[in-house]
């Protein structure tokens, strides 16, 4: 058992209807980050669809930010517990990239410039769940925040939400990225508190 | 040799038994720890501090020195807008538990029966395990040549200056301020440079082992500059301490 | 690149809950550059969500440690090796 510490409170951990289970509120914006931070210059910056057929979709950084533009706001869930509410971002739908994309794939491998990697079903890529995001508050998105471009997909837990982009690798298995080979979750529900595996 | 057991570290209650202060915003705690296996100077220790609720924070902090019997003490720096260093140096009183993991690192230490001269380098609270290993030094009766540089803002920020003023044999000390000096002082105010560790260290042909303790940008400067300076990268051991403290 | 790392020194506490000797001490090699170095030499992001160790040569994968309540994991698939110092 803890020993209880007098006095101690720690975070405020306030409640309401819009935070899961287990989170608390932030005003900032943490970094949180399990290497150096790549830096992409956009003239060299392009993003993939690769299909299990073995088809590659490219975009370079220019056919990109020619794509019609979206800008969610939406509430954020870090599985470190912090909560972000009424984020406002730009960037283009999934489904406008995989408007083209012929797959019959189930998983998405999402990679990053960098190394990082995440895996989700392909079904919460698609129907408005999911965005490329290049701008992050009225402002182009930092390299610390994942810049030139992030995945956005906010009803997971924000590991999911790759930083660095680069493409998406559609498989017929699933195939776990960095932090889901490393004890957490393979799916990030956070209204299920699915953080670690076997949650 | 002083060796701690083989064991795995496991949370005890540690009791708040005094208070320090180094600066006004730095506090040494005293602690009380039944049953501490001691520990070599340089080691860290592991703080968790655990809400009524059962909400927990946990971050590391260095020993101060070497190590007395049940008694510890960490030096804490107040990170602002940080959740757990606010509560060991502003609300913590004596009689108040947290629990200790350590001691923990068996890289980042200076062992008394060494007979290399040493150089310590420290950047700002990374001087808290340096000082660990002066104070062990004194403790086990060593005469083995130590020179401590210490880079810090200004002369309100030294930490143990009370102590570091005291003459201490075959110690030299030097204060490397980055923002304001007492007046006069023969150095402007700056980051250190190449001559501050040529002038202040000891050469590389002396093989000294060199320990460098300080926020992460200071650390990589300072190990590039000794590297320069002709000393071996297995004679460098240093700490950083990063964006993650508070 | 940034330099918002710690070092290996971090690794000390979180791995002597896993095991009985000080890994940070131990001599470890890199699976991708063959650069050997003691643990506490790597530079290591995290805590959170998890402590990541990478080699000061290459920046690739050495160690990877997160800890739930009740689990750890523990990936040592970026070393090939640990050379531990023991008493004889």
């Amino acid at each position: 058992m803890a020993i209880v510490s007098r006095g101690f409170r720690g975070r405020p951990r306030a409640g309401g209807d819009r935070l899961p289970p287990g989170q608390y509120l932030v005003e900032d914006f943490p970094v949180l980050s399990a290497g150096p931070t790549p830096r992409v210059p956009t003239d060299r910056w392009e993003f993939a669809i690769d299909t299990e057929e073995g088809e590659t979709h490219r975009w370079s950084w220019q056919e990109f930010m020619a794509l019609p533009q979206e800008r969610p706001a939406v509430d954020i869930h870090c599985v470190t517990r912090w909560s972000k509410l009424d984020t406002h971002w730009e960037g283009v739908s999934l489904d406008v990239l995989f408007e083209d994309v012929e797959s019959a794939a189930e998983y998405a491998l999402v990679h990053s410039y960098g190394g990082y990697t995440t895996n989700l079903p392909v079904e919460d890529l698609l129907d408005g769940k999911a965005w490329i995001v290049h701008r992050f508050d009225g402002e182009e998105l930092a390299p610390v925040h994942g810049g030139p471009a992030r995945l956005l997909v906010p009803h997971l837990y924000f590991w999911k939400s790759a930083k660095w982009v680069r493409g998406i690798r559609l498989l017929n298995e699933d195939w776990p990225g960095f932090w889901e080979t490393a004890g957490y979750h393979e799916y990030g529900d956070p209204w299920r508190e699915q953080r670690y595996e076997g949650d | 040799m002083e060796r701690t057991p083989a064991r795995r570290a496991r949370w005890t209650a540690a009791r708040l038994t005094g208070i320090r202060d180094e600066t006004p915003t730095a506090r040494t705690l005293r602690f009380s720890v039944p049953g501490w296996p001691g520990h070599l100077a340089g080691q860290h220790v592991d703080v968790r501090l655990t809400a009524e609720d059962g909400y927990s924070a946990q971050r590391s902090y260095s020993l101060a020195g070497p190590a007395d019997g049940d008694t510890v003490e960490l030096t804490v720096e107040r990170v602002p807008d940080g959740e757990v260093s606010p509560y060991l140096t502003e609300i913590m009183e004596v009689g108040d538990e947290v629990e200790l993991r350590g001691p923990v690192g068996g890289w980042f230490v200076w062992r008394p029966e060494s007979a290399a001269p040493v150089l310590l380098v420290a950047g700002g609270s990374g001087v808290v395990p340096l000082m660990a290993m002066l104070r062990e030094r004194r403790h086990a009766g060593s005469r083995v040549p130590f020179r401590l540089l210490y880079s810090l803002r200004g002369p309100d920020s030294r930490y143990y200056a009370d102590e570091l003023r005291r003459p201490d044999p075959g110690v030299d000390v030097t204060y490397l301020y980055t923002r304001g000096t007492p007046d006069p002082w023969p150095r402007p105010a700056g980051r250190v440079r190449l001559d501050d560790l040529a002038e202040g260290g000891w050469p590389s042909s002396f093989e000294p082992d060199c320990y460098v303790c300080g926020p992460t940008g200071f650390v990589e400067t300072v190990a590039d500059l000794l590297l320069t300076l002709g000393h071996a990268p297995e004679r460098i051991r240093t700490e950083r301490f990063g964006p993650t403290g508070g | 690149m940034t330099a918002d790392h710690l070092d290996g020194n971090a690794l000390a506490g979180p791995l002597a809950e896993l095991f009985a000797v000080d890994v940070t001490a131990a001599t470890g090699r890199c699976a991708s550059c063959g650069l050997a170095g003691p643990i506490a030499a790597l530079h290591v992001y995290g805590p959170e969500p998890g402590l990541v160790g990478r080699c000061p040569g290459c920046e690739e994968v050495v160690l990877r440690l997160v800890r739930g309540p009740g689990s750890a994991w523990l990936d040592l698939r970026g070393a090939l090796s640990l050379r531990v110092t023991l008493p004889e």
